[in-house]
């Protein structure tokens, strides 16, 4: 039985955290800079020249890309043959994101009861922490502090079998559309299709981890997530959601088998800070 | 759009009436900053009769919840946050004098009819050009509800402070007419 120790976890957490906020992963930054040599339109230019200066200043100064530095998703890795000392798996994680935003001009964007107190918890804390059981002696650790203004344009479906490829393409886009101007387009869609209403969400949200470029496995899905990509990318809704030829970077589809009687398909959208870290232990 | 025009606030009716969609702008002056727990907080204060901790006539608010100031910094990363969430507080503000808002993403029927009505208008400011946006901060102070953290009512100074007239003043939207010219098919 390897040992990892909870201070171990949490100073990593932590280091992912802050890196996260002001450090845009290479592969999301070269698809802004592809997406910059696309747009046709004059403001849609302007903005992506804004957005792409914006991330070499904030790595420069390391301050934050975007002022809204989320609410942290956590998806961990724990391998079989690992025993976490100290604390909980939960516990290290969640100090590590207090440290971070505490010790860092990280915003502290979370209230603790949703509905009637609304109050900040003043360290972001809770993260929303999935932990996986899997075979081997590491563990693995993926960070994605997810921003709001894109996160409240998701939408799932509960669609009927019968609506087949055509019902999940145009939801799928009319979700993306409809969302205009608001989830601080070129976005990345992630989108869940199959499982149970919770697991289609679930995945639409694990899409959004995947590496630039990394499509699925299965040929017809991949040809599904470029052409979804390309009717949406039709639509003019563009770059701020004001007008343009870019409106999303990429779309990204997991699936999972389901029922007989149901086809899901939740759409999970990450604004042009596609902000995510990862870490092995 | 390629004349940049420098706009001054607070804003005079004349200056909101010259303002086109479609138009980038930059603003110098003195913007206040105000999301959802603060709007809220606002139209409670005008319900209650009680006075409001800014001036509305000829105001501009902005949208946003900033990083705290790294030492050093005046402000933290700052971009705007999504203003329909303040669609039905914004209406209120407006008929009192508000004349300018700066978010990021479309607005509702009711906010424009007001905007239409007491002529303000609606900036886009870049939705992820934070740290840049932070740059054109040149003072800031908390001025009401210092309890809400980062959704704090702060006054702030800005010089050139780089955004887009999204909808004027006659109602035209270019959240519509921009996207009507790219849509293809």
């Amino acid at each position: 039985m390897k040992e990892i120790k909870a201070a171990e976890i949490t100073k990593e957490v932590k280091r992912l955290c802050v890196e996260a906020a002001c450090d845009l992963p290479e592969d999301v930054e070269k698809l802004l800079r592809e997406a910059q040599e696309k747009e046709e339109s004059e403001f849609g230019c302007y903005s992506l020249e804004k957005v792409v200066e914006n991330l070499e200043l904030a790595r420069k100064d390391m301050v934050p890309m975007c002022q809204d530095t989320g609410i942290l998703v956590v998806y961990a890795e724990l391998g079989e043959d690992v025993k976490v000392a100290d604390s909980s798996l939960d516990d290290a994680i969640n100090e590590g994101v207090r440290q971070a935003y505490v010790e860092h001009p990280l915003r502290k964007s979370v209230v603790t009861d949703p509905l009637f107190d609304r109050k900040n918890t003043g360290d972001n804390t809770p993260a929303i922490i999935y932990t996986e059981i899997v075979p081997g002696d590491k563990l693995k650790i993926q960070i994605l502090p997810k921003g709001a203004g894109s996160e409240n344009m998701g939408a799932l479906k509960m669609l009927k079998p019968a609506d087949g490829v055509e019902g999940v393409k145009e939801f799928i886009i009319n979700t993306v559309v409809k969302a205009g101007g608001n989830p601080c387009p070129p976005v990345i869609v992630g989108v869940g299709i199959g499982g149970t209403m919770d697991k289609a969400t679930m995945l639409s949200k694990k899409a959004l981890g995947r590496e630039v470029g990394e499509r699925h496995p299965d040929v017809r899905y991949k040809a599904l997530e470029e052409e979804i990509l390309a009717e949406i990318n039709k639509s003019g809704v563009g770059p701020q959601g004001l007008g343009g030829r870019v409106t999303a970077l990429e779309v990204r589809i997991e699936t999972f088998p389901t029922h007989i009687a149901t086809l899901p398909v939740a759409v999970n959208l990450n604004c042009h800070a596609a902000r995510h870290k990862e870490v092995i232990l | 759009m390629s004349d940049i025009k420098n706009i001054k606030v607070p804003l005079t009716t004349e200056a909101v009436k010259d303002l086109k969609a479609g138009e980038r702008v930059t603003i110098s002056g003195v913007i206040y900053t105000a999301r959802d727990a603060a709007h809220a907080k606002l139209l409670k204060a005008l319900e209650a009769g009680e006075a409001l901790p800014l001036e509305l006539e000829g105001a501009v608010i902005y949208y946003v919840g900033p990083c705290p100031a790294k030492e050093g910094q005046i402000i933290g990363s700052c971009g705007p946050t999504t203003s329909y969430r303040m669609d039905s507080f914004a209406p209120t503000l407006i008929n009192k004098g508000l004349k300018g808002m700066i978010g990021k993403g479309p607005r509702d029927e009711k906010v424009i009819n007001a905007m239409k009505e007491n002529n303000a208008v609606y900036f886009a400011a870049i939705g992820g050009a934070a740290a840049v946006i932070a740059n054109a901060v040149k003072k800031a102070e908390v001025i009401a509800y210092p309890e809400l953290g980062t959704e704090a009512v702060r006054r702030l100074e800005v010089e050139d402070f780089p955004c887009i007239v999204a909808i004027d003043s006659k109602g035209n939207n270019l959240y519509e007419s921009g996207v009507e010219a790219y849509k293809q098919g």
